[in-house]
């Protein structure tokens, strides 16, 4: 477990609330990440885990609430709130590679066009962080041919190429197949132990144990739990998490 | 048939006329069309605004009655042309928001996690738009406009016939009523005048839609 600081929080919501529709999905969320923290969510489906994480980058609009990174709040729209999703890496469940571009103009896309970089130095940074997460050889073709797993390490590199601030994960292993589950978790156990500050929603229980400082446990879009990954899994306080933990463990 | 071979040079004439009312009002109709069609996709409500507003005018308004606008409305209004320049105006116009909704279909047709990765990355609205979405936009839209632009090409003689003159369809008309000659060869020579620009650009959308399919 590494030393977290306790300066300003990475990220930081208040009291933020998120309907679709009827649906209360987030209910008035308090949460603070400190720098270089690594956060699980956990929680069943419909639990607003994703959501939570969406929220923070403003791919999801909220309700009400704020929600500060690195002591900014989140600008509404335009061009202060791109500035700012530059700063915030953010990786998808369906790896959203940009389909018509190569896995090098993928990566290096954002740090030309958004952080005005030289293409060559551009080009050169997106093959070190290829070499990185293992895929250098594939920077040539495009994202569908490679596998999943590769994909999922190429939208990674995607996201660290603009050198972010914090970096959310929604579901990243969720639609790989089970062999390259763990190529990807490698790359993000090297990042949590690089000390970047990451909320990961993730129901990868051997990654929770192995690289995050907390857990969250959400249900109905409430945080029920928020712990050490040691305390959560042996000793969950809630019925609902010992109900979610006693689901997904005995299989 | 013998009418056709002797005013070849004429039909030849009528022609080139239809093919510059098409490509003036085609570029001018694509390059609306384009920024309509970001209108309507846009954040900001008052742009979607004016793209739905001017989809709901042209899409829902008769040809004759846009280009009576243009050719005896705008003058009332101090704005005097010829009618070439009105007729293809007009035509533009008119096309223009066929052209944005075939757009906007594309649009739609391309995931939503691509501009969600793009904004993610830091990109604007334009950017997202123009680098993102547009270009995997063009794959799916490419039939849609196909269709749209050969019904302009045929929409051009009513521009024509209203008074631009010289075009493949006042050819036609010109030697049946001013020269007397039997409707039925003439008319064939139109509209083998008509298939001349039509087919090719039919084929032409075959290669370019092979040309920008992307593996998925």
């Amino acid at each position: 477990m590494t030393e977290v600081s306790t300066d300003t929080p990475m990220i930081r919501l208040s009291a933020v609330d998120k309907y679709f529709g009827a649906l209360h999905v987030l209910r008035d969320i308090d949460l603070e990440v400190p720098r270089g923290q690594v956060v699980v969510v956990l929680g069943p489906s419909g639990s607003g885990k994703s959501t939570l994480c969406r929220v923070i980058n403003r791919l999801e609009p909220v309700d009400s609430g704020s929600i500060a990174l690195d002591g900014v709040p989140l600008p509404a729209e335009g061009r202060a709130l791109a500035e700012l999703r530059a700063d915030v890496g953010m990786v998808f469940q369906q790896f959203n590679l940009f389909a018509h571009k190569s896995i090098l103009d993928n990566v290096t896309l954002g740090p030309i066009k958004v952080r005005k970089s030289g293409k060559a130095a551009a080009r050169d940074e997106a093959m070190q962080l290829l070499e990185r997460v293992g895929i250098a050889d594939q920077a040539d073709k495009y994202p569908a041919q490679l596998s999943g797993g590769q994909q999922q390490r190429a939208a990674i590199a995607r996201a660290l190429a603009m050198r972010p601030k914090v970096m959310l994960f929604d579901e990243p292993t969720s639609a790989l197949d089970p062999e390259m589950v763990n190529e990807v978790l490698d790359v993000m156990t090297g990042l949590a132990a690089d000390g970047m500050t990451m909320l990961v929603v993730s129901h990868e229980m051997g990654f929770a144990r192995r690289a995050a400082h907390r857990v969250l446990f959400m249900a109905d879009g409430e945080v029920a739990e928020d712990s050490v990954p040691e305390d959560f899994f042996q000793a969950p306080a809630t019925d609902r998490a010992k109900d979610f933990l006693g689901k997904i463990l005995t299989h | 048939m013998h009418v056709i071979t002797d005013n070849l040079s004429l039909y030849r004439d009528g022609l080139v006329t239809t093919l510059r009312i098409c490509l003036y009002s085609g570029l001018l109709a694509l390059l609306l069309g384009t920024i309509m069609a970001a209108c309507r996709v846009s954040p900001l409500t008052p742009l979607r605004a004016v793209g739905t507003s001017w989809v709901t005018v042209f899409r829902n308004s008769p040809l004759l009655v846009v280009l009576f606008f243009m050719a005896f409305g705008l003058p009332e209004l101090g704005i005097n042309g010829t009618y070439f320049v009105f007729g293809t105006i007009g035509l533009a116009l008119y096309t223009s928001a066929f052209v944005c909704e075939a757009i906007r279909s594309g649009i739609n047709a391309v995931p939503p996690g691509q501009a969600e990765a793009a904004r993610s990355v830091g990109l604007g609205f334009g950017q997202t738009l123009s680098l993102i979405v547009l270009p995997q936009a063009v794959r799916s839209v490419i039939p849609p406009l196909g269709s749209v632009m050969i019904a302009m090409i045929k929409n051009s003689a009513i521009v024509g016939a209203f008074g631009v003159g010289g075009d493949l369809f006042s050819v036609g008309e010109n030697l049946t009523s001013a020269q007397g000659e039997a409707a039925l060869p003439v008319l064939i020579g139109v509209m083998l005048g008509y298939l001349i620009i039509t087919i090719p650009a039919g084929l032409l959308l075959g290669i370019v839609e092979r040309k920008v399919a992307i593996a998925r």
